[in-house]
């Protein structure tokens, strides 16, 4: 009795291959029905955008983590599993259809802003009140880290307002690209400085 | 697949910390359970089994203590939810498959199933354990584990298994 690979073990390898088509078509299957049955906590999908692919996630209270082209995918869907629930699977999910559909129109040029119920869970205490106040700087326009911290209720946080808006779980829905250091350099960006640059190039506000 | 992003789940901290998504467990085992599956009920009713299995593993997948084990708990569901196919297949055995399905169904067959229903013939226990090593492609321990048995008669029930397909292919 030994490991070495005999002809019959080697039939028996390749006799049993797996169609691609239908591996697709039962992942599909499994997805579609498995958040039917409301065993998703944690619906994504992946889209393309003129940044590069971004990553859609959503839970039943709504979009819940936008990843950028510039973030490790398996490091997101790590995070999210952590955070929120194992139970992450690629599946189709209103809120991320909604969003995907929005985030086109919004990189086209004629969408100013989003509407998509968005679940807040990733971010808490000063963090969310300065990405709740970076949620309101309109399209076009921008803030600097002083203006979001004191509208979140601490000016002289201005460190912190920094540290909030590079974790912002749900960048471009949430525009933190429209923030800016108050010498009007562009500062940091989660998804890296060029990307902020092109967001706020497209809607015209450099 | 290149990578293997459930290794690290496994190493340097409690499995119960943290448990992979969901995703990278359909990613990395899926297809080696479709496989079984196949081999398992047949074409027909491998991508259904294939479902049931996933869908009673994300329902339980909460309850996962051992990260590095996931693939031989995935293995087991999807061997009872075989089970579970061929008693209901023979408490209402179906009617001669209409073209349709047959035609759905050849589509994802096997390129040489005459091997695996050989396999199929096999008393039980030879029969698993070689569908689980050779269309599952899981390890002896892994076997084991699934079969509830041993390694060592896991491996058994694997060599046995050979011999008797090799008896019957002189």
């Amino acid at each position: 009795m030994n490991d070495d690979t005999s002809p019959l073990e080697e039939s028996l390898r390749s006799a049993a291959p797996l169609d691609p088509g239908a591996w697709e078509r039962t992942r599909r299957e499994l997805a579609a029905r498995a958040e039917a049955e409301d065993l998703v906590d944690v619906a994504f999908e992946r889209h393309d955008s003129p940044l590069g692919p971004i990553l859609l996630g959503a839970t039943p209270e709504g979009l819940v983590r936008v990843g950028l082209p510039s973030e490790d995918e398996d490091a997101v869907l790590d995070e999210l599993a952590r955070r929120v629930s194992a139970r992450v699977l690629f599946a189709p999910r209103d809120a991320v259809t909604r969003a995907r559909r929005q985030l086109d129109e919004y990189f086209g040029g004629w969408r100013r802003a989003f509407d998509v119920e968005l679940d807040w869970r990733l971010t808490a205490g000063f963090r969310r009140e300065v990405l709740r106040a970076t949620a309101q700087i309109p399209y076009g326009q921008t803030a600097s880290y002083r203006q979001v911290a004191t509208q979140a209720g601490s000016p002289a946080a201005v460190r912190a307002a920094g540290t909030a808006l590079a974790t912002n779980p749900l960048p471009i829905l949430v525009p933190c690209h429209r923030v800016l250091r108050s010498d009007g350099a562009l500062g940091s960006y989660r998804g890296g400085p060029e990307a902020k640059a092109q967001l706020l190039c497209l809607e015209g506000a450099v | 697949m290149a990578r293997d992003p459930l290794k690290r789940h496994t190493t340097g901290r409690t499995a119960t910390a943290s448990l992979p998504p969901f995703e990278w467990v359909v990613e990395l085992h899926g297809p080696a359970v479709l496989r079984f599956c196949v081999v398992e009920v047949g074409p027909a009713g491998a991508e259904d089994c294939f479902q049931e299995a996933l869908l009673s593993a994300l329902r339980a997948y909460d309850a996962v203590r051992d990260a590095g084990a996931i693939r031989a708990w995935l293995f087991s569901i999807a061997a009872r939810k075989a089970i579970d196919t061929h008693r209901a297949r023979a408490r209402a055995p179906e009617p001669v498959e209409d073209i349709e399905s047959l035609a759905g169904a050849e589509e994802n067959a096997l390129r040489d199933d005459t091997l695996w229903a050989e396999v199929r013939a096999l008393p039980h226990k030879q029969r698993q354990a070689v569908m689980l090593r050779f269309a599952g492609d899981l390890s002896h321990a892994e076997i084991a584990a699934v079969m509830a048995t041993s390694e060592p008669a896991a491996r058994r029930n694997v060599f046995e298994g050979l011999v008797q397909l090799r008896k019957g292919r002189e």
